[in-house]
């Protein structure tokens, strides 16, 4: 099991840390619901270290990419972030990922912790145009500040910041190169910060210097759950898998099947989607979890693929994959032989 | 009769007074399970079995089993817990969840200072 380089401060600040990802990471500070409203009220500050960075680089990389992955990155500029799904010959996802363009010949990956070797290797297989690919996951550390006054914070470390959503700027601590980026996992604005380890400790505790001006939270990975589930963001290993076809989980927006030739592009093309991604709002009391059954009526239609109570809208909420074609007028959840009565609503629940 | 507390090894709590029973879970249990959000009690009349799962405790973290420390009826449920979980949170000795006529205790309750000792 790995640590990453802030597991030290973060553990003498009080982190419970669990296994995740192959990492221990920081499941919560002082409390999952306290850390929730701090980042959607205030700010909170994560360490998502565990995170992958890959580097693609050769005069072919856009052509690289366009191939690999199931968006459009022709007309993308530089210091852009853009998401994107990376499938398998089967149409089935191998990962989902950011991808970062620093220029035409160079872009930064960053991917799912576990999926780190199985990602680094699905590309090495696909490279098709002779781009140079780097792992510099073991190299790079990354904290994330999330909330309203996420951008007041991170004001006070590096001054200049990107001013878009999903860009990124080059910037500088203690005189080393560090990638800000206005992006991040809980449908808050705010920024992900990117250095080499030696820095990310002092970053750290740069940020922890405001603490009283800007009440900030240390947040762990509890919150991000529940802050991307509200936010109806997918998470590798529950939403979707290798065995997940690209097109069943309402994302299409991110996947340019006209595009020249791209991995999984020929079984996007020809299978059609047996299930679909669905939001639920649970009106009885009660969890609806990972694995639960979906039911319509007394028709079983698919299982949630993740759930939690939503610390903001105050009732449970759930998504649950089920069959493409089902009637979803009378939704029941099984949580453990108990019938919850839920009702389809649109993504996401909340909305900043 | 005095009133006396017992511990089980699956921290929960019982004060019992001679064939009645007071029931919740622990300081110590609702600190592992962090924020509680939804409690899932039994009906009033339903039978419990000592060592068997009575009550669901649902945190934003997971959803944890409450092991019953007696055999007998469930004479009462708290039924503020309904909306308000988080009291367990607060003062798990002052939340219980359920009240119960006793018929037997499970084996191996334990004394105040035996479980402290245990939890630590």
């Amino acid at each position: 099991m790995k640590k990453t380089v802030l597991y030290d401060r973060l553990a003498e600040l009080g982190g419970k840390f669990v296994e995740f990802g192959g990492f221990f990471m920081p499941v919560q500070f002082l409390g999952i619901l306290g850390e929730h409203r701090a980042v959607r009220s205030g700010v909170g500050i994560f360490d998502v270290s565990h995170m992958g960075e890959f580097l693609l680089e050769g005069e072919n990389a856009e052509k690289e990419i366009n191939y690999l992955f199931t968006n459009d990155f022709s007309k993308m500029p530089a210091g852009k972030v853009r998401y994107t799904l990376m499938c398998n010959t089967d149409g089935g996802i191998v990962d989902d990922l950011l991808v970062y363009k620093v220029n035409d010949a160079k872009y930064y990956l960053v991917v799912n912790a576990s999926n780190i070797d199985k990602d680094r290797e699905h590309i090495l297989t696909n490279l098709k145009y002779g781009s140079k690919f780097t792992d510099l996951s073991d190299k790079i550390s990354m904290i994330a500040v999330q909330g309203p006054l996420a951008a007041a914070l991170t004001g006070e470390i590096f001054g200049k910041l990107p001013e878009g959503f999903y860009t990124f700027i080059f910037s500088k601590f203690a005189g080393h190169d560090v990638v800000v980026s206005r992006t991040g996992y809980t449908g808050e604005d705010g920024f992900e910060i990117y250095s080499e380890n030696a820095l990310t400790v002092d970053i750290l505790n740069e940020l922890l210097k405001f603490n009283d001006k800007y009440n900030t939270a240390l947040a762990g990975l509890g919150s991000r759950d529940t802050l991307r589930l509200e936010s109806a963001m997918p998470l590798y290993g529950h939403e979707m898998n290798a065995e997940t076809l690209a097109t069943e989980l309402g994302l299409d927006a991110y996947i340019k099947i006209g595009k020249a030739d791209f991995v999984g592009k020929a079984a996007l093309t020809s299978k059609k989607p047996k299930y679909r991604r669905i939001g639920l709002k649970i009106t009885d009391k009660g969890i609806a979890r990972e694995g639960c059954k979906v039911l319509n009526g007394s028709e079983e239609i698919g299982h949630v693929t993740s759930g939690t109570m939503s610390p903001t809208l105050g009732y449970s909420v759930a998504m649950a994959r089920v069959g493409v074609d089902s009637d979803t007028s009378d939704i029941y959840v099984d949580v453990r032989g108990r019938p919850l009565k839920a009702e389809a609503v649109a993504m996401p629940f909340y909305k900043r | 009769m005095a009133k006396e507390l017992k511990f089980s090894a699956s921290h929960e709590w019982a004060e019992l007074d001679g064939k009645t029973a007071v029931i919740g879970v622990t300081d110590y249990a609702a600190e592992l399970m962090g924020d509680i959000v939804f409690v899932e009690l039994p009906a009033v009349g339903s039978r419990i079995k000592a060592g068997a799962t009575f009550a669901n405790i649902e945190s934003v973290k997971a959803v944890s089993e409450v092991f019953s420390p007696v055999t007998g009826i469930v004479t009462a449920v708290n039924l503020s817990l309904n909306d308000s979980p988080e009291l367990i949170n607060r003062d798990a000795f002052a939340a219980y969840l359920i009240k119960a006529d006793v018929e037997a205790l499970e084996d191996g309750l334990m004394t105040e200072s035996e479980y402290n000792k245990l939890k630590h």
